[in-house]
């Protein structure tokens, strides 16, 4: 078979896209958006991991946190106490959250959709309580401080903040270009297959349990990432990352920006985070602002952003074929 | 992890109504949260994320009505009828909206539900935490069985929920009401082509399950301290009680909440730090081997 053609375009756009964020640095000298590109690494990373299984796989998750969380503590533990080099202890929070998502996945995905979403709570809560009942290993409530380590790697230096800045990016960018190739291969159109209409594509062949397995396993290892960068962003690991709040954000950032489009969920969380940052500066309530503005987007609206975009754009384009 | 000390405890009896009846509160308050959670799931089909929620809420009534009234009694009813409405107005003005819409957006409106209630009980009650304290009705000294400590309050908590599980069992086995509720679980569109308002038995169902959590509340409110956010822990307990004891079974909801209970108050002398495990194993055992849980129906092709 050969390669698909189409895939040059995201290559494209995706080598376009890194190009401006590599610049970014140059053109202006404010931290804050820097420190708010490398957040959206994270949230973007982890937002789109969880659309695998809402927006391709019809499996809603309300415990996507876990992994996030897992795999910042994973990241953070294996340098504090094992001195491994960066990219040792990113692949070994990879794999710490693959297999994590091989467990807890393998209980989960044959439930139907709110079981299986509730299901995905508990589970969450257990390991948020798992982290802070074991204070020896992860410091409880506290959280794992003390900081983590920025030893250099292949000459990058991320105890410097333009390097790890442009260190989120690519992973970012790498990230989302490998979760975009999975998801146009034929895996990722059985996917939608199954999510579709489960019957068929057993009478077809396939093996729906084992496809949704995998979605669980590849959504859980990407989300560890997400977890890594923002464990690097922060110095550290705290159990709020492991907390439902965390995966009620992550499913409101892909609702926001639009789940039928691959990238909505990035956008959905470059939203989010700035909504968030401006509540924070005007209100302490912040449940109460943001509870109010996912009620307009879920009650209102219907629809994300990027959902509305596509439609104009459909609506423009059919319109100049008539004329 | 300390077995010696649940072997001690077993041995003797004075240790074992001790933890028999802390069992049998916690199971109580879950069985009435978990039976609001299987009822309105049973008949709506939709789980209720914010039912933990309903809970703090009920409870901060109750505390209210209690500091104004002085009656227990009162603050209970209060607290019932006040989250009873509540859930009514929920219901009509926005969880009826997401009912055909997917479960994203289901999950959403609770969630957003969630945040808001968490911080409209910070605004109006404070962010710390508050207790009630034992009602001056109550305050009688503990009873002794053989040796072991049983506080009033406590059969008063017990006896109330066994009540509610009675008429629950009641009105839904013997009465006409009971016979539309179940008729509109088995067949939503059968029941409302025989001239029976559905979206009244949706609200209905929905509201009564909110005032079951929060008659939980209030009946927690002596014995538990409340903080804006008490109602997620007993969210994800009483949803275990449900896998376990089986979806849509109000008995199940009541063998899985005594089942939880014990499991709590034991577990917490023999292995303090892994009681949350064991509760999740159970539910995991339960979804492997027989998912439709201890009592529920094996679902119908």
């Amino acid at each position: 078979m050969s390669k698909r053609p189409a895939f040059k375009k995201e290559l494209l756009i995706a080598a376009l896209g890194l190009a401006i964020l590599v610049a970014l640095p140059f053109l202006t000298s404010s931290r804050v958006t820097l420190d708010f590109v490398i957040r959206l690494a994270a949230f973007g990373i982890f937002a789109t991991s969880l659309n695998i299984l809402v927006g391709y796989g019809g499996m809603v998750s309300f415990g996507h946190a876990m992994f996030f969380g897992s795999g910042a503590y994973t990241f953070g533990l294996l340098m504090q106490k094992t001195g491994a080099s960066i990219p040792v202890a990113m692949l070994g929070a990879v794999v710490f959250c693959a297999l994590l998502g091989l467990v807890i996945g393998a209980i989960c995905v044959r439930l139907k959709e709110i079981y299986f979403s509730f299901l995905t709570l508990a589970f969450q809560m257990l390991v948020h309580s798992v982290i802070v009942t074991w204070t020896a290993l992860t410091g409880g409530d506290q959280g794992l401080t003390g900081g983590i380590p920025r030893t250099p790697f292949w000459g990058i230096n991320l105890g410097n903040t333009t390097q790890l800045y442009w260190f989120a990016c690519v992973v970012g960018v790498v990230c989302l270009l490998m979760m975009r190739y999975i998801l146009q291969s034929p895996y990722g159109y059985t996917l939608r297959m199954v999510r579709d209409n489960a019957d068929r594509a057993r009478f077809l062949g396939i093996d729906v349990w084992r496809v949704k397995l995998y979605a669980f396993i590849l959504s859980a290892s990407f989300a560890g990432i997400g977890g890594v960068i923002m464990a690097m962003f922060v110095s550290g690991a705290f159990p709020e990352f492991t907390y439902w709040t965390m995966s009620g954000e992550a499913v409101f950032m892909i609702m926001m920006g639009g789940l039928h489009a691959f990238i909505g969920p990035v956008v959905g969380a470059g939203l989010l985070l700035l909504f968030n940052d401006i509540i924070s500066r005007t209100t302490e309530y912040h449940g109460l602002a943001l509870g109010i503005i996912v009620l307009i987007f879920a009650l209102g609206f219907k629809r994300g952003i990027t959902d509305f975009v596509v439609q104009a754009y459909r609506l423009a384009t059919r319109k100049g074929l008539q004329s | 992890m300390d077995p010696v000390a649940l072997y001690e405890c077993l041995t003797s009896l004075s240790c074992v109504i001790t933890q028999t009846s802390t069992g049998l509160i916690v199971g109580a308050l879950l069985f009435l949260v978990a039976a609001g959670l299987t009822l309105i799931f049973g008949v709506l089909k939709i789980i209720n994320f914010a039912h933990g929620s309903l809970y703090m809420l009920g409870a901060y009534l109750a505390l209210s009505a209690y500091r104004v009234s002085g009656s227990f009694i009162v603050s209970t009813i209060v607290a019932g009828v006040g989250v009873g409405i509540f859930g009514l107005v929920f219901e009509r003005f926005i969880m009826r909206r997401v009912y055909k819409a997917d479960v994203l957006m289901q999950l959403l409106v609770c969630y957003a539900l969630i945040l808001i209630l968490d911080d409209v009980v910070k605004i109006i009650w404070g962010a710390d935490f508050q207790s009630m304290g034992m009602p001056e009705a109550f305050q009688a000294p503990p009873l002794f069985i053989a040796g072991g400590i049983i506080p009033v309050f406590y059969i008063f908590l017990i006896a109330a929920a066994a009540v509610i599980a009675l008429v629950l069992w009641y009105v839904l086995t013997k009465t006409h009401m009971g016979k539309i509720v179940r008729a509109a679980a088995h067949n939503p569109t059968m029941t409302s082509v025989l001239g029976l308002n559905t979206n009244w038995i949706y609200a209905g169902v929905f509201a009564f399950g909110g005032a079951l959590a929060g008659l939980a509340g209030a009946l927690a409110a002596p014995v538990r301290s409340m903080s804006p956010g008490m109602g997620f822990s007993i969210l994800i307990e009483s949803f275990i009680v449900t896998v376990i004891g089986g979806m849509g079974s109000v008995s199940g909801a009541l063998v899985g909440a005594l089942l939880i209970g014990l499991v709590r108050s034991f577990g917490s002398i023999g292995f303090p730090f892994f009681v949350e495990g064991i509760m999740f194993l159970a539910m995991a055992l339960i979804l492997v081997l027989k998912p439709s849980g201890l009592l529920g129906k094996e679902p119908r092709a």
